[in-house]
């Protein structure tokens, strides 16, 4: 059934007594063409575009609940301002599907592009972002930098720190903020909403969605797989897809390889809802946070990543309280201010920091791994990228970067804008 | 993560002190003359990464600033074992 307002006016007449689940439970079958590992967004719109290319029978196996990892627990921010010309590109063509996200899905996934501003604090931090809205105007991607004034204009609430400052960089705070970077194309999106568009488009184009299933192992015949034992039986296909994030690693040593990724708790963590003063995304690398308002009017803050890897699932304290403090220095009047919640995902971050978007040592199995702390704001573009990638075997001109024999041939990509990047 | 962390020449000191380094590699492949940039290439770059016991370097930066080994389990954060 297709989503409109006269649906939602017809249902609300009946009392919204009838809607329909948005998408089966299947029985698994014992074989299909092609088995994606991973229930969340990446996996979920591979499937989608699987589907739409008629690809075949076409399974999604999810350990827990759809979009239950990382999809589920970022801070839903969607920006193209990247460092690598190869990065930039990729995300300017996510950001292009996000606007027309809602409609292509039938269902409001609730992007609302409300732009970012990155905080310059150090005169590096200029030359740097400099850098990238010279590589950005390249593909299209407006990146413009502002002045103080500009920014307290946009954010009254903001303390920049110039006060008492003779001129920038000498008095007041230690590190006044000397400027910004105003990237009007990035916004946020319901991050629950993107799993579910994807999990009901998928289903209605046929795909089988199998949850509460995990991978135990491959069985394989030479460098092939032929079957995917999981907890709920033994799948035979012929091609397999790896969507999954904080669990590559696991995933590769069941398959027999390894990867060049490593897993770090990634914390975010909300305040209480408060009256809307925030209008855009607030990214302040010199000290390391990120923060936007929510429609409910909670602030999502997030920061980097923990200062040493896990697969614990619950993220150091030490992080959100050095976050918070981040948080306080940018907006003093939020010291009162209770959290209500905190959380981690587990990152699978690449030695280069760039995804994993690649064939791997199998010659049937493909991988869609290593997002790092990105992965939510790429999945329009990574599930087509690795729907198309898994039919023809070929990674097209967009996604040849991001293969995994870069770090053999020598040609790492590394990426500093990002979370994760390394220090 | 334990808030201390056993150093092998101090004791007992807070987690704060001490900076994770790396995982603790297999030991390096031969190399001669007849080199395969495979194994390299892996030594190099990949890891394993385990949902499980994990060996690492770590540093006590804050402290006497030398390094050593932990095992460590990274499902739960517990420290299993420091050494020299």
């Amino acid at each position: 059934m297709s989503y409109s307002a006269l649906s939602l006016l017809i249902h609300a007449f009946r009392g919204h007594r009838d809607w329909k689940p948005a998408w089966r439970e299947p029985e698994l079958k014992p074989a299909y063409d092609i088995v994606i590992i991973g229930g969340g967004g990446h996996g979920l719109a591979t499937a989608f575009h699987l589907a739409q290319l008629g690809a075949g029978t076409i399974a999604v196996l999810e350990k827990g609940w759809l979009g239950g990892g990382n999809t589920g627990r970022n801070t839903a921010v969607i920006r193209a301002n990247y460092l690598r010309e190869e990065s930039v590109r990729f995300h300017a063509h996510s950001m292009a599907l996000w606007n027309e996200l809602s409609s292509t899905l039938n269902f409001n996934v609730m992007f609302s592009p409300r732009g970012q501003i990155d905080l310059i604090r150090t005169w590096g931090k200029l030359r740097d972002l400099r850098r990238r809205a010279a590589i950005m105007e390249r593909h299209g991607v407006e990146y413009d930098l502002i002045s103080t004034r500009r920014i307290r204009e946009m954010v009254p609430d903001l303390d920049l720190g110039t006060e008492g400052a003779i001129e920038p960089g000498f008095g007041g705070k230690r590190l006044p903020v000397l400027g910004g970077a105003w990237h009007p194309g990035a916004g946020v999106a319901r991050h629950d909403a993107v799993a579910w568009g994807y999990a009901r488009a998928a289903d209605a184009l046929g795909v089988d969605i199998i949850q509460n299933c995990e991978v135990t192992g491959f069985r394989r015949d030479g460098q092939r797989v032929t079957a995917i034992e999981t907890t709920r039986g033994s799948i035979s296909t012929s091609k397999v897809g790896v969507a999954v994030a904080g669990h590559a690693g696991v995933v590769a040593e069941l398959a027999g390889f390894r990867l060049p990724v490593d897993t770090w708790p990634l914390v975010a963590f909300v305040s209480e809802p408060l009256k809307p003063f925030l209008h855009t995304c607030i990214n302040c690398p010199a000290t390391q946070i990120y923060v936007n308002q929510s429609d409910k009017g909670e602030l999502v803050i997030g920061g980097g990543p923990d200062r040493y890897r896990s697969h614990a699932q619950k993220g150091d304290w030490e992080t959100v309280e050095n976050v918070t403090r981040s948080l306080i220095d940018l907006f003093p009047r939020l010291g009162r201010v209770k959290l209500l919640r905190q959380w981690a995902g587990m990152i699978d971050v690449a030695y280069d920091t760039s995804p994993i978007l690649s064939r791997s040592p199998l010659d049937n199995l493909y991988l869609s791994v290593g997002w790092g702390s990105g992965g939510f704001k790429a999945i329009p573009a990574g599930g087509e990228a690795f729907a198309k990638l898994i039919v023809t075997g070929m990674p097209d001109e967009l996604i040849a970067p991001f293969g995994l024999d870069r770090f053999q041939r020598g040609r790492p990509l590394f990426e500093t804008a990002s979370a994760s990047a390394r220090g | 993560m334990s808030t201390l962390i056993p150093c092998p020449h101090c004791g007992d000191r807070p987690v704060q002190e001490f900076r994770y380094g790396s995982e603790a590699p297999a030991s390096r492949p031969q190399t001669d003359s007849s080199i395969d940039p495979a194994p390299l290439s892996s030594l190099l770059y990949d890891s394993v990464n385990p949902k499980g016991l994990a060996s690492e370097w770590w540093q006590h930066t804050a402290g006497c600033r030398l390094w050593f080994a932990i095992q460590r389990d990274t499902a739960t954060d517990l420290i299993a074992e420091t050494s020299a």
